[in-house]
């Protein structure tokens, strides 16, 4: 069994991303415990937008719309002083899947590059939304006071703690995805990406299966996105720009689109070469351009696919 | 007539300055194979997108069941029974042979938000499935990704899920197309084991599966229904024979 291959390189990955904590504090280096943090809430947001993307054919360039939904849920309930984390966070994921309603209702019925210049379009409206309200710090953000609160059992405040959040929230999203793709429900939108006539022709309506697909996706951003805020315990409009939802669109297919694995291995991979490049010379962008092409066009099935055993089943 | 189970009505379908489908009348009794067959360009292909709801026909009605479906499209009538196989092979590629027929029959098993459970553990879909595919002589490929299942053999999974959706009536767009002479002679055989128990349009060049499996012939030519009848008297029509036949005879 092939696949057998890849589970267990998921295993590790996800032993040594659990391990990484002690290490770094032994090595009196905790700065990695925040770089991994960071790491893996944007491979939350990847796996996200993997569902969509990867399994539903759903070419989103909005994805970042909903880190900035959840972003601002939690710092404007903040703000007015409500720090219950539970509150917050929940807010976070319903406003970003009501807000995912609203952009999916309209650009599910479009495809190809239409759909993806409409979810930009959305994505940009409430870009420039968050930079035009002053209230809430317009174009230079505002700071996070206070970080969300879950009682004295979870305490956002300790590193390890909130680093182990992260990894318990990414590995149940990456569960969650995996058990949804091979659901019945999972099977439509895989269709649908698949052969769409073939799918209206059995008897399918995609339509409502990529809504609540696209709906789940940006749900999961949403925490995603109350994570970051947390993380950086800042907040701009920043979260919402376009080259944010670029690069969790990078990450996806960095790491192979339609895969379990895939958009935590492109997460770190494409943040580790940013942040690597970005310290060697102040034109990164032109060799991380570089690398994506030659990823692209000679690994098309991502870096995940090239592992063995490379059934696209997730 | 009450066994009348597809009534198409002066259907008219124009692209440009060319009729398509020009003031077409068929009516499909339950229970036969009817063949619709016409020389290149002749609108066979546009015919059918619009029974099966892929082109919306610009004037004409047509009724199924009694029902007027006009107004349906592709998937709402597919769920009314309407099934078809297209000209060229639409399946699902990167899925097993098995999973695009479970795919089928899920279709047809009430709606599919069922977001946990693995669709591919589920003996109500796998297990029709499987039958449907040994009935196509594909049970021992059922695992094969469907891209890699030869030609022919796409052509036959196709069949198979056409049938997965228990459909009321086939819409066949030249199902032995590009198939060798044995597996083209598999394909009528099997085809004429749903004779009497399905009711099939059936679009296709091959005039030997033709002539084998219709009931009922229309001949289309540009667009319009120049002949309907028995194999037996198409074969004797002289219209028929200068429009078609014998082109084809010269060539």
């Amino acid at each position: 069994m092939l696949t057998r291959i890849r589970t267990i390189a998921l295993v590790l990955g996800l032993a040594s991303l659990a391990a990484l904590p002690p290490v770094a504090l032994a090595l009196d280096e905790p700065f990695y415990i925040d770089l991994f943090r960071r790491f893996m809430i944007f491979a939350i947001a990847a796996v996200s937008l993997n569902l969509i993307l990867g399994y539903g054919g759903m070419v989103s360039f909005g994805h970042a719309a909903y880190l900035g939904i959840g972003g601002y849920a939690v710092g404007i309930l903040a703000y007015y002083g409500i720090d219950n984390g539970f509150l917050q966070w929940g807010v976070a994921i319903g406003a970003s899947a009501l807000v995912a309603l609203v952009i999916g209702a309209v650009s599910i019925r479009t495809s190809g590059i239409y759909f993806i210049m409409i979810t930009l379009a959305f994505t940009q409206m409430l870009y420039f939304l968050g930079i035009s309200v002053e209230e809430y710090g317009g174009d230079d953000g505002m700071s996070l006071l206070t970080l969300s609160q879950f009682g004295e059992w979870l305490d956002l405040s300790d590193a390890t703690t909130f680093y182990y959040l992260v990894l318990a929230i990414l590995i149940a999203f990456m569960y969650i995805v995996h058990r949804l793709v091979n659901s019945r429900f999972g099977m439509v939108i895989r269709a649908a990406k698949s052969n769409e006539v073939r799918t209206r022709a059995i008897g399918f309506s995609p339509y409502p299966y990529k809504l609540v697909a696209f709906m789940i996706a940006g749900a999961m951003c949403g925490l995603a996105g109350a994570l970051l805020v947390n993380h950086t315990a800042y907040l701009t409009p920043d979260f919402m720009h376009w080259t944010r939802s670029g690069e969790i669109m990078f990450m996806v297919i960095l790491g192979g689109v339609g895969t379990t694995a895939g958009p935590l291995v492109g997460t770190v991979a494409l943040l580790l070469l940013e942040d690597t490049l970005s310290a060697w010379t102040t034109h990164w962008q032109l060799f991380l351009g570089i690398f994506l092409v030659l990823v692209v066009l000679f690994a098309k099935r991502g870096l995940a696919g090239l592992l063995p055993g490379g059934k696209r089943n997730g | 007539m009450a066994d009348i189970l597809l009534d198409v009505r002066g259907l008219v379908k124009t692209f440009g300055a060319l009729r398509a489908t020009d003031n077409v009348y068929l009516d499909i009794r339950a229970g036969e194979t009817h063949a619709i067959i016409g020389p290149n360009g002749a609108g066979k292909t546009t015919l059918i997108g619009q029974l099966a709801g892929n082109i919306r026909p610009d004037a004409g009605g047509i009724h199924f069941d009694g029902e007027d479906i006009t107004g349906l499209g592709a998937s709402a009538r597919a769920r009314k029974g309407l099934a078809r196989s297209f000209q060229i092979t639409s399946i699902y590629r990167e899925f097993t042979a098995l999973d695009n027929v479970a795919l089928a029959v899920q279709a047809h098993a009430g709606h599919s938000f069922r977001f946990w459970r693995p669709a591919s553990k589920e003996s109500t879909l796998r297990d029709p499935a499987r039958t449907i595919l040994h009935d196509l002589g594909l049970g021992d490929r059922a695992d094969v990704q469907a891209a890699n299942l030869a030609h022919g053999e796409q052509r036959q999974l196709e069949i198979a899920m056409v049938l997965a959706t228990r459909p009321r009536m086939l819409l066949l767009d030249e199902p032995v197309a590009g198939m060798g002479v044995d597996e083209s002679q598999r394909m009528v055989e099997f085809l004429s084991t749903l004779k009497g128990r399905q009711t099939i349009i059936l679009v296709e060049h091959d005039m030997d599966a033709v002539f084998t499996l219709a009931d009922r012939i229309s001949v289309l030519v540009y667009g319009q229904v120049i002949a309907s009848g028995t194999p037996e008297e198409i074969r004797a029509n002289p219209e028929v024979r200068r429009a078609y036949l014998g082109e084809e005879a010269e060539a």
